[in-house]
C-alpha cells in the first residue's frame, strides 16, 4: 500500500445559521494515500465543499482530528495553518479565483511569494508551469484577457507552484464548456500519471470515471468509498 | 510515512528574500493604486490640501513675522526709545483757541536719566520738524531730524554714500545734512547730491551723505501726532508736530543746528487761528549695555518720566518688548496653524480610512484567495497598510510640492515675503505618512480578520 499522507478521524463541522445549528459534516473518517486520484461526489449541500475546505486547512473542524503529512493540523494556530496551506496544498476553484490585477506569471507566483522564495526562482518556476499548462505565449496577459479554460489552466499552474502534497479541486470544470473542461481533466490525468495526489469534487459521473477512487457523501456522512482497480 | 515536501529556502536567502518581498509588496501596492487612479487621487485630496496649506501658511506666517522682527530689530533690541506725544486733551483745545502747547521730552529728562541710571550707554536725542526742502526751484516736503552723530549706530540705520556728521559739526552746529534714501533723486535728478546744497527756510545746508533705505514700517510707527492738523491748505506749512506724519522723505541735520535754526517753538497757522507748539526733544534713544537690564531700565525710566510729567506727553517704545510680543504672536499663530493642520490631516486620514474600508470590502475575494494560497494575517495587514501609506505619502509629496510652489507664487504676485522653514516639508511629509499608518491599521485589520472560507465565497 502507498504512503498515508492525510488522515481525518471522526471529523465534525457545525455552523450556526441564525439560531439553527447546521451540521455540515457528522463524523467523517478517511485516509488519503500518495498518488491517489480521488473524486468526491454527492448531492448539493451534502458537505463536499466543507470537507474540501477542511482538507485544505482553510477551516478547522468543530471536532475530530486531521493529520496532514504527519502533523496534527486540526489545532494549529492561524499563522502555521497559513504556512501549511501555502506549502502543502494546491487549490483549484470552480470560479478560477485569479487575482485580477496580476498577470499570468504573477498569479502563478503568489504561493511562492508568501513562502518568501527568491524572485528569480519563483519566476523560473512560474514560467515553466505556465508553459506546461500551455500558456507559454500568454505570460503577461491579465485574467480578463483570457478565456475561462485558460484562466482555469493558470489556476492549475498556480496550484502546482509550491509542489504541494495534495491538490484540491472544487468542481474545477463546473464553469467550463466541455472542451476546456476536458483540457483541465487531461492535465489532471497527467499529474496523476506523475504521481501527484488529487482530490476533486465533482457532480459528473463522466469526470469521476477518470479517478481511481470515488467517495460519495450524503448528509455530512460518507455513504460509499470505492476504489477501482 | 515520510512526506516528501519541498524544502524551504536556505536560511542564507531569507534576509535577501524578505527585502525583495517588501519591495514587491510596495510594487504590488503601487500597481493596485494605479489601477484605481481616479479613486486614489480623490482619496488623497484631503491630505494634499492639508499638507499644502500648512506649508504655505507656515511660510507666509514665517515671512510676516520675520519682517516684523527685522523691523523691530532695526530699532535695536538694547534700546529704549522715548518719543514726545502731544497729549490728547491738548489736541482738542488747539482747534478752539490760539495758544502755545508745551509738551514732550526735555533736555532735563535726558539729564535725569543719565544721572539716575548708570547702565545707560548713550543717548540719541532728536528733534523732528516738518519743512519744505529746496534745491533751486524743486521743493520737497520733508521730515527734518535734528540728531547726534551716533544716531547711525544706535538705530542701526546707516549711511549708504558719503558720511554722517561728526561730533565737531554737532558742537559747531554746522549746516550740514544727510539725505534720506530717495531724496537725492527727488532733489537732484541730474547733479550729484553730495557736495550740493539744499535750502530750508533761509538757511543752506551742505549735503554730506545719503542714508540707506529704512524699512517702511519703522518710519510710520510713530504716526499718532498731528493727525487733525493736516487740513492746513496746499500752500501753508504742513504740521510740524513730531516725526514723520507720512512724509516720504527724511533729512538729518545736527541737533544743535536744528535747535538754533528752528527754535523750540513751532508756529502753525490753520485757517484763521494759529497754534504753536513747544517741544524740546522729539525723540531720545537710550542704549542699555546689557540686554538683560533692558526691562529693569525701562521700568526705572518709566517711573522717572511719570514722576516728572503731569501729562502723558511721551511714549516709551521698547523694541525688546515688541520683539517678545512678536514672538508671542508668532507662537500663537503657530499653535493655531498646528490645530488647523491637525484637523485637516485628521479629515484627510478619515477620508483614507473610509475609502480603504470600501476597498477592503471590494477586495474580499482577493483576500480569500491570498489566504488560501498561504498569506498569513500579517501579510494581509502589510499589504493594505502599505497601500495606505503609499496613498498618504503620495498625498504628502503632492502637498509638499504644492505647498512649496504656492508661497513662491504669492511672493511673486503679492510682493509678500515668504519663508519656507527647512523642516516644515519634512515634518508635513512624515506626518502624512504616519496618517497612512494610523488610519490604515483598522481597515487592514478588518481585511486580515476575514475568515478565508467566507472571503472566498464573497461575490
Ligand atoms: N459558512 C456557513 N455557514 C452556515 N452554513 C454553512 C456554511 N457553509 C456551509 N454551510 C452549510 O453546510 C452544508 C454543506 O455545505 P457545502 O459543504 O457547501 O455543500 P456542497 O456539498 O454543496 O459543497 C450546507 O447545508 C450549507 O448550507
Ligand atoms: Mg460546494
Amino acid at each position: 500500500m502507498s504512503d498515508l499522507i492525510a488522515q481525518i478521524v471522526d471529523v465534525r463541522k457545525q455552523y450556526m445559521m441564525g439560531l439553527v445549528l447546521v451540521e455540515a459534516l457528522r463524523g467523517v473518517s478517511l485516509d488519503f494515500h500518495r498518488g491517489e486520484y480521488i473524486t468526491i461526489m454527492g448531492p448539493s449541500g451534502c458537505g463536499k465543499s466543507t470537507l474540501l475546505n477542511l482538507l485544505g486547512c482553510l477551516d478547522r473542524p468543530t471536532s475530530g482530528k486531521y493529520i496532514l503529512g504527519g502533523q496534527d493540523v486540526s489545532t494549529m494556530p492561524d499563522d502555521e495553518l497559513s504556512s501549511v496551506r501555502g506549502m502543502r496544498i494546491g487549490f483549484v476553484f470552480q470560479s478560477y479565483n485569479l487575482i485580477q490585477q496580476l498577470n499570468v506569471l504573477e498569479n502563478i507566483e503568489v504561493p511562492l511569494y508568501y513562502q518568501g522564495r527568491p524572485e528569480e526562482e519563483s519566476r523560473e518556476i512560474a514560467t515553466r508551469l505556465a508553459d506546461r499548462v500551455g500558456l507559454g505565449e500568454r505570460l503577461h496577459h491579465r485574467p480578463y484577457e483570457l478565456s475561462g479554460g485558460q484562466q482555469q489552466r493558470v489556476a492549475v499552474a498556480r496550484a502546482l507552484a509550491s509542489d504541494p502534497l495534495i491538490i484540491l479541486a472544487d468542481e474545477p470544470t463546473g464553469n467550463l464548456d466541455s472542451t476546456s473542461g476536458s483540457d483541465i481533466l487531461n492535465v489532471f490525468d497527467e499529474l496523476h500519471a506523475q504521481g501527484k495526489t488529487l482530490i476533486m469534487v465533482t457532480h459528473s459521473d463522466e469526470v469521476s470515471e477518470r479517478a481511481q477512487r470515488v467517495i460519495r457523501l450524503r448528509d455530512g456522512k460518507v455513504e460509499r468509498d470505492e476504489r477501482k482497480n | 510515512m515520510s512526506a516528501k515536501t519541498k524544502a524551504i529556502s536556505p536560511h542564507a536567502l531569507v534576509g535577501v528574500a524578505s527585502v525583495q518581498r517588501f519591495v514587491r509588496t510596495v510594487q504590488l501596492g503601487i500597481k493596485s493604486l494605479w489601477l484605481r487612479k481616479l479613486r486614489s487621487l480623490l482619496t488623497v485630496l484631503g491630505i494634499v490640501f492639508g499638507v499644502c496649506s500648512v506649508i504655505a501658511m507656515l511660510a507666509i506666517g514665517e515671512g510676516l513675522s520675520f519682517e516684523a522682527q527685522e523691523q523691530i530689530r532695526r530699532l535695536g533690541s538694547n534700546n529704549i526709545i522715548l518719543r514726545s506725544v502731544k497729549p490728547p486733551e491738548e489736541r482738542r483745545t488747539t482747534s478752539e483757541r490760539s495758544y502755545v502747547v508745551d509738551y514732550g521730552l526735555t533736555y532735563q529728562d535726558i539729564n535725569r536719566i543719565k544721572a539716575t541710571i548708570p547702565s545707560v550707554e548713550i543717548l540719541v536725542p532728536s528733534r523732528n520738524i516738518r519743512k519744505d526742502v529746496w534745491s533751486g526751484t524743486r521743493r520737497i516736503d520733508c521730515d527734518i531730524m535734528g540728531t547726534v552723530p551716533w544716531y547711525e549706530e544706535m538705530r542701526n540705520h546707516r549711511v549708504e554714500r558719503g558720511r554722517f556728521f561728526t561730533e565737531e559739526e554737532l558742537e559747531r552746529s554746522e549746516n550740514v545734512c544727510v539725505l534720506g534714501n530717495g531724496l537725492p533723486e527727488a532733489l537732484f535728478p541730474i547733479d550729484e547730491a553730495i557736495g550740493s546744497k539744499v535750502r530750508v527756510d533761509g538757511d543752506y545746508y551742505r549735503v554730506i551723505g545719503v542714508m540707506e533705505p529704512k524699512s517702511r514700517q519703522a518710519t510710520t510707527a510713530n504716526s499718532q501726532n498731528g493727525g487733525n492738523d493736516l487740513s492746513g491748505g496746499a500752500g501753508g506749512p504742513p504740521p510740524a508736530a513730531g516725526a514723520g506724519v507720512g512724509a516720504a522723505y527724511e533729512m538729518y541735520i545736527p541737533l544743535t543746528a536744528a535747535k538754533n535754526r528752528f527754535g523750540e517753538t513751532i508756529v502753525e497757522r490753520t485757517s484763521g487761528s494759529f497754534s504753536a507748539e513747544r517741544v524740546e526733544l522729539h525723540e531720545a534713544t537710550v542704549k542699555v549695555k546689557n540686554i538683560n537690564d533692558v526691562v529693569e531700565t525701562w521700568h526705572i525710566i518709566s517711573d522717572l518720566m511719570k514722576a516728572n510729567h503731569k501729562k502723558v506727553d511721551y511714549e516709551i517704545i521698547v523694541p525688546l518688548d515688541l520683539l517678545r510680543q512678536a514672538e508671542r504672536t508668532k507662537r500663537i499663530f503657530t499653535i493655531v496653524l498646528g490645530a488647523i493642520a491637525a484637523i485637516s490631516l485628521l479629515v484627510g486620514g478619515i477620508g483614507i480610512m473610509n475609502i480603504m474600508l470600501a476597498t477592503v470590502t471590494e477586495r474580499t475575494r482577493e483576500i480569500g484567495i491570498r489566504r488560501a494560497l498561504g498569506a498569513k494575517r500579517k501579510d494581509i495587514i502589510m499589504q493594505f497598510l502599505v497601500e495606505c501609506v503609499l496613498l498618504s505619502a503620495a498625498g504628502g509629496i503632492i502637498g509638499v510640492i504644492l505647498g512649496l510652489a504656492i508661497p513662491q507664487v504669492i511672493s511673486f504676485f503679492a510682493e509678500l515675503r515668504t519663508i519656507v522653514t527647512f523642516w516644515s516639508p519634512f515634518v508635513a511629509f512624515s506626518i502624512s505618512a504616519l496618517i497612512g499608518v494610523v488610519f490604515g491599521i483598522y481597515p487592514a485589520m478588518r481585511a486580515a480578520d476575514m475568515d478565508p472560507v467566507e472571503a472566498l465565497r464573497h461575490e
